[in-house]
């Protein structure tokens, strides 16, 4: 295919800024049409994508190569495959549905838009490089739009929280650029490409993995966020505007695992062995702290925060046991957390909108006077809580099954981390739905038609891959069973 | 048609009197013609150099080469950027309009016979032909009480830094009986294999030779004087204090160290690191509390001397190619951010930081312009300074210095917060009734150069990067 579809997935949203940053910033309506369209001709192509993609091969596909910086070995490479396959429509899909969220924003519209598709060509960028430094640049360029969304139009600590998240990312992923040096001087011949780095994995001492897999996990573990680097996310997720919420919790987040299932695995497969079990107990630590610090929130969109660090403590599960079945677990929460997360947060948004608070207390009753809100929310919290039938669940009986037969206490324990999540949301759910009817709440009016608009595809999809499954563990599976086998060699 | 090697130091030089004589005969209104009049002289220079042959002249004291033409370049790339800055900053003089400029250019010439020098007391004779010029300039607003203590302390401190200099040069004559850098070079080397280890006169000369270079680097503990002299000095000079001045430095290390004690590398090199740590971490330490943009860029740009030495010590082609990679990409960068600051103080007379609140909203242009200038010196992709650090780093770790390059990279986070700070102010936070910055000619010429250069050498990088790695070729490692 020589339909360059990587780059034009990059890169239009790329043209979508320069083109919101010529209009006059009068012209609001035009930019957010304008912010829209070149969100959504992404989209188009990631369908594309998705139905040109080949599942029974392992290889990378719609591949663009060629060189960019020759003196420093670097190329322009970009791919996909059966991991990145997902992450690129999932990021092409919140991306489109959180600008459409973001039409309410009436506060320097110019430059929301603008940093907000800059925003997105980072998020694509990540999931399409196939050479080191391209990836360090797409991770990197993401950190100054989300940089100023939550300093501009975040919440009251909306600066703290900013350059907290700045700082954070900004140290892990430092640390991820002496790993990528120190591999490119460890490998022969010295290459960037990540994909020869994959194949010369077998060489490398294992001394050297072991320092270097710290390097990078110190990057990606900050972004999941694994436990202890998690203190960033509350702040962030909190004050961020909502669609910048949708677009941490569904798509930053994912970064971290996607780093881990590209680089860490396949690139150092004796130390993926060696700090498996390790990883283990993060990700159990991740799962029940995560949800018990859920039970003790009062504002909701913290506790949707919290919710994240719980969720992301699966993925982490399904990649310590490296079985094919564990980190098929690991993209499928990844894709569906994704989903019901970025709607969770769209949620709140819808919410606090109306009321100005977040404070689960303070309601009760909506179900009497906003019905559809209060069943679309509902919805939501049942997938993320892993009722059967809808992705939430599919994704963590994976994880467990994947888990099982390689940490049978870890994962024992990590069951409770299922029953803490329904514990949560089911009251969170009474406290707010259900109960006598809070009458402050007189004037709350229903969601409305753009708000539903933004939430509709992702409750189609959430409960489209929770009924079927097999399409989306279709497309992974030849790519996962290849990570596995590089790993075990 | 080529010319000899010196002729591009020639006409700048003569160019310069020019300048001095226009000013007799022009009214006091007509002065600004004379910084255009720099500028045109400035890019024949450019012009020149890339028509004039390489080569040696005066019995090997001159010799020019690639390093010596790259530096060049960056040198009078400063000094553009310098006067066409300051066209609008002289107006606001009383007297001395003219001198201003022609000030500049001959400092300029000292800083590129100095990049050529191959002779020690023709390089200090050259690094006095820089630095006296810019002791007048930094001095250049009398009646500001800053700028005068400015001057009198750069001053100063700049006489005791060429003392020690020269002590050390006086050192290595009686050690190695010439001050040619070749001829240090041999001895050194005859002496190493008949003696051995170093002993201590050579050793104090090698410090010596530090302070004396370390001084016009800002180098951490050499650089007491800087935060004031650029809080003091005129804008334009600070500016090209923090670019031109130092890359001189930088050259005359490179020169003198890779040139001639290179066989002695274990000694000096652990003071070189050790200083580079420790400029890196107070540099950026420091600016974190500073309130003033003019402080805070004098302190990050003790840091930046830093990481420039992080490639220089790995003492590798690779090294050395970086270090001069990274000059140019910090030039457009730093002066860049100085050329936003010197717009903002001819329009509101202040550098402080806070009084930049809201100008995202009344100057987008200028405050987008800024964000890009201080994310490259933080080293955010895809940026000029990204690829530079980048480069930096990686010299050092195919060297295997990396707890080094650890102490960089963590370094660049802190001095995030302190540029984020000034974006924080202009975007963040809100100022009622903010006014429209006002961009004359000149500025804008030095911001378009600046933005582009930052960008281009981002994106693109590979020219410069080839150019960079011909002037790391003059050397033997």
């Amino acid at each position: 295919m020589n339909f360059p579809i990587l780059s034009y997935m990059v890169f239009i949203p790329l043209l979508g800024m320069v083109v919101v940053l010529l209009l006059r910033k009068e012209q609001v309506h035009v930019i957010r049409f304008a912010a829209a369209l070149f969100s959504f001709i992404p989209l188009i192509l990631s369908f594309f994508l998705v139905a040109n993609y080949d599942s029974s091969t392992s290889v990378m596909q719609f591949v663009e190569k060629f060189d960019w910086i020759p003196s420093l070995g670097v190329t322009y490479h970009l791919g996909a495959d059966g991991l990145s396959v997902p992450m690129l429509f999932l990021t092409a899909l919140l991306s489109f549905l959180s600008i459409i969220a973001s039409f309410n924003i009436n506060f320097r519209v110019k430059e929301y838009f603008a940093f907000f598709l800059l925003l997105e060509v980072g998020m694509m960028g990540v999931f399409a490089a196939l050479d080191f430094f391209l990836f360090y640049i797409f991770w990197e360029i993401m950190l100054v739009p989300m940089y100023f969304l939550i300093g501009v139009w975040g919440g009251p600590r909306k600066e703290y929280a900013a350059i907290k998240f700045f700082l954070y990312t900004l140290f892990g992923s430092v640390f991820m650029l002496i790993g990528i040096l120190a591999l490119y001087f460890t490998s022969q011949p010295h290459t960037l490409n990540m994909m020869e780095l994959i194949a010369q994995a077998p060489l490398l001492g294992r001394g050297f993995q072991l320092i270097v897999f710290v390097a990078f996990f110190l990057a990606f573990a900050i972004k999941v966020p694994i436990f202890p680097f998690h203190t960033w996310l509350p702040d962030a997720h909190v004050e961020a505007p909502t669609a910048v919420s949708v677009i941490l919790a569904g798509i930053l987040l994912k970064m971290g695992t996607y780093g881990l299932l590209r680089v860490s695995l396949p690139m150092f497969p004796q130390a993926a062995v060696y700090y498996a079990l390790p990883l283990a107990i993060l990700a159990l630590i991740n799962i029940v702290y995560g949800a018990l610090v859920c039970m003790a929130q009062k504002d909701l969109k913290k506790l949707v925060a919290y919710s994240s660090v719980s969720h992301m403590g699966y993925c982490i599960l399904g990649i310590s046991a490296l079985t094919v079945t564990g980190i098929s677990g690991c993209v499928f929460q990844m894709f569906s957390h994704g989903l019901i997360t970025g709607a969770l947060f769209l949620l709140v948004g819808v919410l606090y909108d109306r009321a100005h608070t977040r404070d689960i207390d303070a309601f009760g009753g909506l179900w009497i006077k906003i019905p559809v809100y209060s069943g679309v929310m509902t919805l939501f919290c049942m997938g993320s809580l892993g009722l059967p039938g809808l992705s939430g669940f599919v994704s963590e009986f994976m994880v467990f099954i994947g888990a099982f037969p390689v940490f049978k206490v870890i994962v024992a324990f990590a069951v409770l981390g299922v029953v803490l999540t329904a514990a949560y949301f089911l009251r969170m759910i009474q406290k707010m739905f259900l109960g006598t009817f809070n009458t402050k709440w007189e004037a709350i009016t229903e969601i409305n038609s753009r708000e539903l608009f933004t939430v509709i595809p992702l409750a189609i999809l959430m409960i489209g891959v929770g009924v079927y499954p097999s399409p989306l563990v279709n497309i992974m599976r030849a790519t996962l069973e290849n990570i596995i086998h590089l790993v075990s060699g | 048609m080529y010319f000899i090697p010196i002729f591009p130091e020639i006409f700048l030089f003569l160019w310069a009197i020019l300048v001095f004589i226009i000013d007799f005969f022009l009214k006091e209104d007509k002065k600004r013609n004379l910084g255009y009049i720099s500028l045109l002289g400035i890019l024949i220079t450019i012009i020149l150099l890339f028509f004039s042959i390489q080569g040696e002249m005066f019995g090997k004291v001159y010799s020019s080469d690639s390093l010596s033409q790259f530096f060049k370049l960056v040198f009078l790339l400063s000094s553009f950027l310098a006067i066409s800055v300051s066209i609008d900053f002289v107006a606001k003089f009383r007297a001395f309009k003219g001198e201003f400029f022609a000030l500049i250019l001959i400092s300029t010439v000292g800083m590129m016979l100095l990049s050529s020098a191959r002779e020690l007391i023709f390089l200090y004779v050259s690094l006095e032909l820089v630095t006296i010029p810019l002791f007048v300039l930094s001095a250049y607003l009398k009646s500001d009480a800053k700028s005068a203590e400015a001057g009198l302390k750069y001053m100063l401190l700049g006489a005791i830094s060429s003392a020690i200099l020269l002590y050390g040069i006086s050192l290595i004559y009686g050690i190695t009986g010439t001050t040619y850098l070749l001829g240090i070079k041999t001895n050194l080397m005859v002496d190493y294999l008949q003696i051995g280890p170093i002993g201590p006169g050579l050793f104090l000369s090698f410090i010596f030779f530090i302070a004396g270079f370390g001084f016009k680097l800002a180098l951490v503990p050499f650089h007491m004087w800087a935060p004031d002299v650029y809080e003091g000095a005129p804008t334009p000079i600070t500016a090209f204090l923090s670019v031109g001045s130092k890359a001189a430095g930088l050259v005359a290390f490179l020169r003198v160290f890779f040139g001639s004690f290179l066989i002695y590398n274990p000694d000096w090199v652990t003071i070189v690191v050790v200083l580079a740590a420790l400029s890196m971490i107070i540099g950026n330490i420091i600016a974190l509390l500073q309130t003033n943009i003019k402080r805070m860029l004098a302190y990050s740009s003790i840091a930046q001397v830093g990481y420039i030495l992080v490639g220089l010590v790995a003492l590798s082609e690779r090294g050395v190619s970086s270090v001069a990679f990274y000059t140019l990409a910090y030039l457009f960068a730093n002066i860049g951010a100085f050329v936003v600051a010197i717009a903002f103080e001819l329009q509101t007379g202040s550098s402080e930081i806070k009084d930049y609140a809201g100008l995202s909203q009344s100057s987008p242009y200028l405050s987008l312009f800024m964000m890009i200038f201080l994310l490259s010196l933080v080293g955010i992709p895809p940026l000029a300074g990204f690829v530079g650090k980048y480069f930096l780093f990686a010299s050092a770790i195919e060297k295997n210095l990396i707890w080094l390059v650890v102490i960089a990279v963590l370094t660049s986070v802190i001095s995030l917060y302190y540029y984020m700070g000034v974006l924080r102010e202009m975007y963040f936070r809100k100022k009622e009734n903010a006014e429209k910055i006002f961009l004359p000619f000149g500025i804008k010429l030095a911001l378009l150069i600046c933005i582009i250069g930052v960008i281009l050498v981002g994106l693109f990088p590979n020219p410069f990067l080839d150019f960079a790695s011909q002037a790391a070729l003059v050397f033997k490692y």
